[in-house]
């Protein structure tokens, strides 16, 4: 059980040193975008064939909505749109593959498609990847993206029983596992843990990634990414960016950052403090601002790009990108803004 | 490089910094340590032990030791239960865990439990290395520093050389082969019990500090710790010696690099302060220095038992606070200990016990709520918070059944679901966690819920509330849905929204006019949950809150329709297609006495005073409100008396001096509309084109019949023999001499009154100059009759927009203006490079005689527009967008980088 002494993946340092000598570019939102496909039930069960007694994923649950699904009944529109990102300038396309566990797809009945969501899902990113290199020459990587599960580990759903869990280390290290096996069969270059609120859900998919590590004998890079969700800068289960950083270190992730819940504004100070402290590359990639009264998101991608451009401004990032409302304009944006930039040096973590 | 540092957390981080010389571990937690805790975990009083864990927090450990190895009990599920609701605990879950225990699967088990980064306490070589770096390789891929004993297959290390031996072994295998980081190793070489009477014993506590010394000199990184208490285990029951002992052993361990210990952070003496006698004797026995130390401590120890110093107190001065404060304080730090007692008191002080919870308790809940929104709380604490405030309703639940008058036999069922295509339910859940320790009925459907479903179950459980939640933006048309569904099926329940990128704008414009039979309301976070509901289901307050929900949310409702519509812009030829259309087929307007340009120079000051309008001459002095109100105003009344009797002190020598010399010049000429933009001629058969007034259009997307306006409209089209004039008008150059000389006398108060009036002179012109144009000069309205004083109301005919005012914001207007009067040769104004008019007191501006023209603002404009008036000017695009910036709703292009500059 020890990945880390475990050779590394055959992409590893070509990332790695992509990375040393330049700022990375992540993709924007998939969500934001599937919605602008405005796709019925229809298309997200490939006109019922997944409700069809002869469909290998058979489940009865109406499907509009899961858009990991969409890896499997519309794979040419989630390619095309990973493609649109790739050659807005993202060196990084991550999976559709952000609710692919059986935890998550239990709330649409499809826990048995797991382990084929995640290799098509890997699949269908390496497809574009390689449209996009055809077109561009430049290398793209695609990293396999592990969600939170909508369960957490460290907070009890039960008032009257706080000491109660929704869901165990176990029970997310074995979901966990099953993506990662799936994604690492579908040919992922890193994986990445996104979108953390509950940092014991982000240490079983580690743990989890150790294992599927060790399976396939080779170790891959790992991203991992926090969220801070609460107006006093912590995650959703309290922790502050340090001491999640602190709580993820044994990863050795190759990037440690945050995501989601914030516009790049609001995620400056946090992500000032996480750099501040880790001793490795640092990834953010915010939302385009906060949603306004209608959920949708605001921000130009002049205005998104500009303000992640402080950050590489002030040296704290290594892998930008966009979270929610992030279009492929946004991206582009965002990749022209960076580009005179140096990465971040990464450094020994400098207290005292 | 610097150094590499142990770095644990909670829900904070805690490093070990070289200026921290030894960290306290609590030990109280610990089942083979603490008699008292022990009792709690056989008895699962989880609740008091978690205070004894609280206790260690607050007494300074800095991390805490949790061990549950005790033959009677489930070590492992104790272990499992108690760190999950260590986790519930935002005040001790903020440290660093310590997972103690002498069997591995109990500690795997603590360490599935934590999302910090915990030690682990302890592994070793005792079964061997295979074992050692089996547990070791865990303990990283569970991301936890660890304990090491010096243990091995032999045994447990008692001499100096044997710690050695082990460790230097173990920090071999542990960097070498798992590749483990050290600074995450703690070596615990073993503190054994001194003074026992046995003569092996008593270099002990020698060997543990030499070892220590050893270990920081030779194993780079690493840390030593030790439990403490072990050390005086043969004067059980003689705290004070205990404690000396252990003061002195510390004293010396750490000088040696012991950088960390189990101790009991609330009974550390002082070495300093302990009695020298005592202290001495102890330094024998601990330094083994002198053969009868053991003799002597057991002499001496007599002498201080039951001396034992009390326990820290914990600050309980809000103890003495008024009930409602106390209640208050209990709710936001998560103190369950008093509730009880306080909401007891508030219940005998309250009229009925209903009350406590609309009165002080849902007080405390609106402060936590109010934290939490300025992020001075977060979410575990609010909800450590709410099961407070359930320790207070189940306090009072047996008093309001028995009152049956109290009206709340049973608090309410609310029913709540995420809706249909929404998989998230985390803050939901927190809702119904937060709704349920006050004691409502929660009646969870989960997620992805049809609204049949809702409707059915809410019917079926015959609920109080339905709560909707969602993250996703689709999710907002759901619940839009949802709304329609529930007036149609005829409900009459409150309706709650929550959820991320739910808000009370939307709440109130799109999902509330969809359910009128009740009331849509935004819940803004959990916090504020119970606030809400409690309040709906008051019969006393319901109708209120309700009232007032309505009237806020038509107000937002109103304001969000007014903004959008301000924020829309019409394409350019939309908005003419909404221009205003006059019936100008029976339209015959005068025409004027003269066409071309005039000066008027028969001024009289008197006469002019007549119609100044002081309104704005106090608002120059920044008093505001209407002349002559103001001059009996509450507060600065006063002040405007004194105001305006210098300003008529002034006047008098204006007038009777004949300070001012005022001039203008005013012109006509027949006009017709053409397009957005005025023709003019130079003559009444039209044939000779004169020059263009240019006018802007409204492009802001009106309401209903508003039409899209510009100057030009209120103009006859070709055909119509229809006018336009102009004028300019000056008080003189006169002022800023007078004004000037002042100055120069240090008179600034007379220097800026001159020129107030001077501006209010030539106001006051142009509004007399516009009815001699009206009654003479022109001569539509010649039996016009108004006094100066309703003038003011202009409740003429006709109107005289500026440039550069809001119904033409173009200031470059008017140089068409003075070229065609001529203005500066007749009237002396000059324009400026930035069309500013000098003297300052001057206006100018033109005349349109419809009856039906009036002032608008052309508020923000479009680049079509912008693009359109610029080819009909005849000017650059840059330019016109350079004089129009302000009024621009684009960010012209080329611009940005001048801006960022």
């Amino acid at each position: 059980m020890n990945s880390l002494s475990l050779p590394r993946s055959p992409s590893y340092d070509a990332i790695t040193q992509a990375a040393d000598e330049r700022i990375l570019i992540l993709d924007g939102a998939m969500g934001t975008m599937i919605q602008t496909l405005n796709m019925t039930e229809e298309d997200f069960t490939a006109s019922g064939h997944i409700h069809g007694p002869n469909c290998r994923h058979h489940s009865d649950h109406p499907q509009k909505g899961n858009n990991d699904l969409l890896v499997l009944t519309q794979p040419q529109a989630v390619e095309d749109i990973q493609l649109q990102f790739a050659l807005a300038g993202a060196d990084i396309l991550e999976t559709n593959t952000f609710s692919s566990t059986t935890i998550a797809q239990a709330d649409y009945g499809l826990e048995n498609a797991v382990h084929d969501l995640n290799v098509a899902g890997a699949q269908v990113a390496r497809r574009a990847a390689d449209r996009a290199t055809a077109q561009d020459g430049k290398p793209r990587w695609v990293a396999g993206a592990v969600g939170p599960t909508n369960r957490t580990a460290s907070i009890s759903p039960d008032v009257n029983d706080p000491g109660y869990r929704a869901v165990t280390f176990d029970d997310l290290r074995s979901a966990y596992g099953q993506q990662i096996d799936g994604l690492i069969a579908g040919g992922s270059d890193l994986i990445l843990i996104e979108t953390i609120f509950d940092t014991l859900n982000a240490k079983a998919a580690i743990f989890a990634a150790f294992e599927s590590f060790a399976k396939v004998g080779r170790q891959l890079p790992i991203m991992i990414s926090g969220t801070i969700t609460d107006a006093s800068g912590r995650t959703l289960s309290g922790q502050t960016p340090t001491a999640f950083w602190h709580s993820v270190r044994h990863a050795r992730p190759f990037t440690v950052g945050l995501n989601c819940a914030l516009g790049a504004d609001a995620m400056r100070p946090h992500l000032a403090e996480l750099a501040g402290v880790a001793d490795t590359r640092i990834c953010a990639y915010p939302n385009a601002g906060l949603p306004n009264a209608f959920g949708q998101y605001d921000e130009t991608p002049e205005q998104t790009a500009k303000l992640v451009e402080v950050f590489a401004r002030e040296g704290l990032i290594n892998v930008a990108g966009g979270c929610c409302g992030t279009t492929p304009d946004h991206i582009r944006a965002i990749a022209e803004h960076v580009a005179p930039y140096a990465p971040r040096q990464i450094k020994e973590t400098a207290d005292v | 490089m610097s150094k590499p540092l142990l770095r644990l957390s909670g829900l904070e981080p805690f490093i070990l910094t070289p200026d921290i010389p030894f960290v306290n571990v609590g030990e109280r937690t610990n089942v083979t340590g603490s008699a008292k805790f022990r009792k709690l975990i056989t008895n699962r009083d989880y609740a008091t032990a978690l205070e004894v864990a609280r206790d260690q927090v607050e007494n300074g450990a800095q991390i805490i030791d949790v061990n549950m190895d005790e033959g009677l009990i489930d070590s492992k599920q104790a272990m499992i239960d108690f760190l999950n609701l260590i986790a519930a605990e935002p005040d001790i879950a903020r440290v660093p865990i310590m997972i103690d225990s002498s069997k591995w699967e109990v500690i795997e088990a603590g360490l599935k439990c934590v999302q910090g980064k915990p030690v682990v306490n302890s592994i070793s070589l005792k079964e061997g290395e295979e074992a050692f770096i089996h547990h070791a390789s865990l303990c990283l891929a569970y991301g936890a520093a660890v304990v090491v004993m010096a243990f091995d297959e032999a045994g447990q290390a008692d001499t100096l050389q044997r710690k050695i031996e082990i460790c230097e072994r173990a920090y071999k295998v542990l960097t070498e082969k798992v590749g483990f980081p050290p600074e995450d190793i703690i070596f615990d070489p073993n503190v054994f019990a001194v003074a026992t009477g046995i003569e092996e014993h008593n270099n002990y506590g020698v060997d543990f500090i030499e070892a220590t010394r050893w270990i920081r000199q030779n194993l780079p990184h690493a840390h030593v710790s030790g439990g403490v208490s072990n050390l005086s285990f043969s004067f059980r029951g003689n705290e004070p010696v205990r404690e000396a002992m252990h003061a002195v052993f510390l004293y010396h361990a750490i000088q040696a690099g012991m950088d960390m210990g189990i101790v009991n952070a609330g009974q550390l003496a002082v070495y300093d302060q302990i009695d020298p006698d005592l202290r001495d004797a102890c330094e024998d026995v601990v330094l083994n220095r002198s053969p009868d130390g053991t003799e002597n401590l057991l002499e001496i120890a007599e002498r201080y038992r039951g001396t034992g110093r009390e326990e820290k107190k914990r600050d309980l001065a809000w103890r003495d606070w008024p009930v409602e404060k106390r209640l208050e304080h209990a709710l936001v730090n998560g103190i369950t200990e008093f509730v009880d007692e306080d909401t007891e008191a508030a219940r005998l002080q309250a009229e009925k016990p209903l009350d406590v919870i609309e009165g002080p308790l849902m007080a405390g809940m609106n402060v936590v709520g109010d934290l939490f929104g300025a992020g001075k709380m977060f979410l575990p604490q609010v909800v450590k918070s709410a099961r407070v405030m359930k320790q207070a309703v189940a306090v009072l639940l047996p008093y309001m059944e028995a009152d049956k008058e109290g009206g709340r036999e049973a608090a309410g069922k609310v029913l709540m679901a995420t809706v249909k295509g929404d998989v998230h339910d985390i803050g939901k859940n927190i809702v119904g966690v937060v709704l349920a320790c006050n004691n409502y009925e929660i009646i969870d459907l989960g997620v992805m819920v049809p609204p049949q479903k809702i409707l059915e179950e809410a019917r079926k459980h015959n609920v109080d509330i339905i709560g909707l939640s969602g993250l996703i933006t689709p999710s907002l048309d759901e619940m839009v849905h949802l709304a329609t569904e529930l007036e149609k099926s005829g409900f009459d329940i409150p309706l709650l929204i929550g959820g991320a990128t739910t808000s009370k704008v939307h709440t109130a414009v799109k999902i509330s006019p969809r359910y009128t039979r009740n009331q849509v309301i935004y819940v803004t976070d959990a916090s504020r949950a119970v606030g809400v509901v409690s309040a709906l289901l008051s019969p006393t307050q319901r109708d209120e809150y309700i009232e007032n929900i309505r009237t806020e949310y038509a107000e937002v409702a109103d304001r969000h329709e007014r903004a959008e519509l301000a924020k829309q812009r019409l394409p350019l030829a939309a908005a003419r297609d909404n221009a205003l259309k006059l019936d100008w087929s029976n339209y015959t307007v005068q025409a004027p006495k003269f066409t071309g340009q005039k000066v008027i120079d028969d001024w009289d000051l008197a006469e002019i005073a007549r119609y100044i309008d002081w309104t704005p001459f106090f608002q120059t002095w920044e008093l505001k409100g209407v002349y002559p109100r103001i001059l009996e105003h509450e507060t600065y009344g006063e002040a405007a008396r004194n105001l305006f009797a210098d300003a008529q002190a002034m006047l008098q020598r204006i007038i009777g001096e004949g300070w001012f010399k005022p001039r203008a010049v005013i012109g006509f000429w027949p006009a017709n509309r053409k397009g957005d933009d005025i023709q003019l001629y130079a003559d009444d058969a039209r044939s000779q084109p004169l020059q263009v007034l240019h006018t802007l259009r409204q492009q802001t997307s009106k309401r209903k019949d508003s039409p899209n306006l510009a100057l030009a409209d209120f103009v006859a089209p070709e055909g119509v023999a229809d006018y336009v004039g102009g004028f300019v008008v000056t008080a003189g150059p006169e002022e800023d001499l007078i004004a000037k000389k002042f100055e120069a006398e240090g008179d600034d108060y007379s220097a800026i009154m001159v020129k107030a009036l001077a501006d209010r002179f030539a106001e006051a012109m142009a509004e007399m100059l516009h009815e001699r144009v009206r009654r003479e000069y022109w001569g539509y309205a010649s039996d016009e009759a108004f006094s100066p004083e309703e003038l003011i109301k202009e409740p003429y005919r006709g109107i005289r927009p500026a440039p550069g005012y809001p119904a033409q914001p173009d200031h470059t207007e008017k140089q068409t203006l003075f070229n065609l009067l001529d203005a500066e040769t007749a009237s002396g104004v000059q324009l400026t490079e930035s069309m500013a008019m000098w003297p300052g007191a001057s206006v100018s501006g033109l005349y349109i005689g419809h009856p039906d023209a009036y002032y608008f603002g052309v508020a923000k404009v479009e680049r079509d527009q912008v693009e359109d008036y610029a080819a009909r000017k005849g000017m650059d695009v840059a330019e016109v967008e350079r004089w129009l910036a302000p009024v621009l709703n684009y960010r012209p292009t080329g611009s940005a980088e001048v801006a960022a500059e």
